[in-house]
């Protein structure tokens, strides 16, 4: 049987008064990109934080290669450690090297030994194209590096997918594009990836699907190609055109 | 009047000093392994851990030292609880030094930006693990210049324990002072004493501060 690699059913979360995601349902194939775009405020972040559990939902379930994440019984570290997460303003641990940023998640989560932990670390650094910034503080880098040795770190776990929260929002614009390459080149060796990002030209170039939400519920979603061109609703094609115009969309 | 301090009274001098540095060192042992836990349990701990630290916390900071000392020295035997002089003195500083270091530490804690133990659950860390790989080592480093304070004036503070019959540094000045009816030189050499000890340690901390210092990370950091 084809089960799908991550399953979202009907997520439901409130803060306060604020019912921020009302019902939001999606599955990911294994190799998959999915991007999703909607509006500030509209809970595309708490999504991702509900499907690895940073954010526990209210209600709705998700489900990681048919194991229930939200099971109140599932051993949550274990689930989050093969989901990587790459947060919008990098979150790397100040106080460790960038290859040691990389390597405690595989010392000290899934116990690898310290010189094999530093070696994969080492090839992941290099991987995203910064095998000579090994020993360099987090502050010693410039923001395009810190997210390039954020995604390291989690692709040091071996993650099943990676969840990216907007990561180059908080970046220089001649910064981006290397960002961008890396993931490019991740979903096209096909690593599954959840994006949000409202950067089209990675949405056309890799993205299966985009999502589009407002208001927490998803309104659309579809290929690109038929979202750019053939949006069903109205507010697609309005929000398409406003971010095309404000982040450019530069072909890479 | 004259300088009459003799010099033979140096070597007691000494000892008491000697027990100045036993009784603050300890103290602060006490202090910091104390102090790391209360802050801990009032940052993340649910109601039932959070609410006795903090009033842990609350009375030993908001009580005198002295009545403190005194409640455990002269108090305690009155429910069949008698302590030596050396340990009342050890666990009155102990108590008092960790309820001020929980709150350095706790604001240290807090100072970690949030993001952090974010990081850290999402590779799958377990909050132990956050807190002691993550948030700990950036923590500490944060604390050391307002921790540091704290130790001076505990390496001072602690001559109130010459109360309770310990022969610290004030304790030794005391009698040799009163038995040779010299206070004046006595004490000036005393406050001496503490004052080569504050600038030593001092000093030390300094070094410390420096030795761990990361770049980015730290009071410094902000402004660039
Ligand atoms: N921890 C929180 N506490 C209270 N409100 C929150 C919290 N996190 C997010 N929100 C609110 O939820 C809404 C959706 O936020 P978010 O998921 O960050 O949206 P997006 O990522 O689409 O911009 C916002 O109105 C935000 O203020
Ligand atoms: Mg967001």
């Amino acid at each position: 049987m084809n089960m799908p690699l991550l399953k979202v059913e009907d997520i439901h979360k409130r803060y306060g008064n604020e019912e921020v995601l009302r019902g939001v349902s999606f599955e990911v194939n294994r190799g998959e990109t999915k991007v999703f775009i909607g509006p500030s405020g509209t809970g595309k972040s708490t999504l991702l934080r509900c499907v690895n559990q940073l954010t526990p939902p209210d209600k709705g379930q998700v489900f990681l290669e048919g194991t229930e994440v939200t099971h109140h019984k599932s051993d949550i570290n274990r689930l989050r450690a093969s989901i990587g997460f790459v947060f919008q303003d990098f979150n790397l641990f100040a106080h460790l090297t960038a290859m040691q940023n990389v390597s405690i998640g595989p010392t000290k989560v899934t116990r690898m030994h310290k010189e094999q932990a530093q070696a994969r670390a080492l090839a992941e650094l290099e991987r995203v194209g910064l095998g000579d910034k090994a020993n360099a503080y987090p502050a010693q880098l410039s923001g395009g590096q810190q997210q390039r040795v954020s995604i390291a770190r989690a692709l040091a776990m071996d993650p099943k997918l990676i969840l990216f929260d907007e990561p180059t929002s908080a970046l220089d614009p001649e910064l981006i594009g290397e960002v961008l390459e890396v993931m490019i080149e991740l979903a096209r060796e096909g690593m599954t990836m959840l994006c949000v990002t409202h950067e089209m030209g990675f949405a056309r170039s890799v993205a299966n699907e985009i999502i589009f939400m407002e208001h927490g519920v998803i309104v659309e979603q579809g290929p690109p190609q038929q979202m750019f061109t053939n949006p069903k609703h109205q507010r697609t094609g309005e929000f398409l055109r406003k971010i095309s115009e404000l982040y450019g969309e530069t072909e890479r | 009047m004259s300088f009459l301090f003799k010099w033979e009274w140096l070597p007691k001098m000494a000892s008491g000093l000697v027990v100045t540095v036993e009784v603050t060192a300890t103290c602060i042992a006490i202090g910091i392994v104390l102090g790391v836990l209360l802050a801990l349990g009032r940052v993340y701990g649910r109601r039932p851990i959070s609410l006795p630290c903090s009033l842990f916390i609350q009375f030993f900071r908001g009580t005198p030292l002295l009545v403190q000392l005194f409640i455990i020295y002269y108090g305690l035997p009155n429910w069949g609880i008698r302590l030596p002089a050396f340990v009342s003195g050890i666990l009155a500083l102990g108590l008092n030094t960790a309820a001020y270091q929980a709150e350095y530490f706790r604001g240290a804690i807090q100072s970690v930006k949030k993001g952090q133990m974010l990081a850290a659950r999402s590779l799958g860390m377990s909050l132990t693990q956050s807190i002691r790989f993550v948030i700990l080592p950036q923590a500490l480093r944060l604390v050391i210049p307002a921790w540091s304070n704290e130790l001076i004036l505990m390496l001072k503070s602690s001559s109130i324990i010459y109360l309770v019959t310990i022969y610290d540094i004030m304790g030794v000045s005391q009698k040799i002072a009163a038995r040779h009816f010299n206070y004046f030189d006595v004490y000036v050499v005393a406050a001496l004493f503490y004052l080569a000890l504050v600038l030593i340690v001092s000093l030390l901390l300094r070094l410390l501060e420096h030795r761990v210092q990361i770049p980015g990370l730290g009071v410094h950091a902000d402004r660039r």
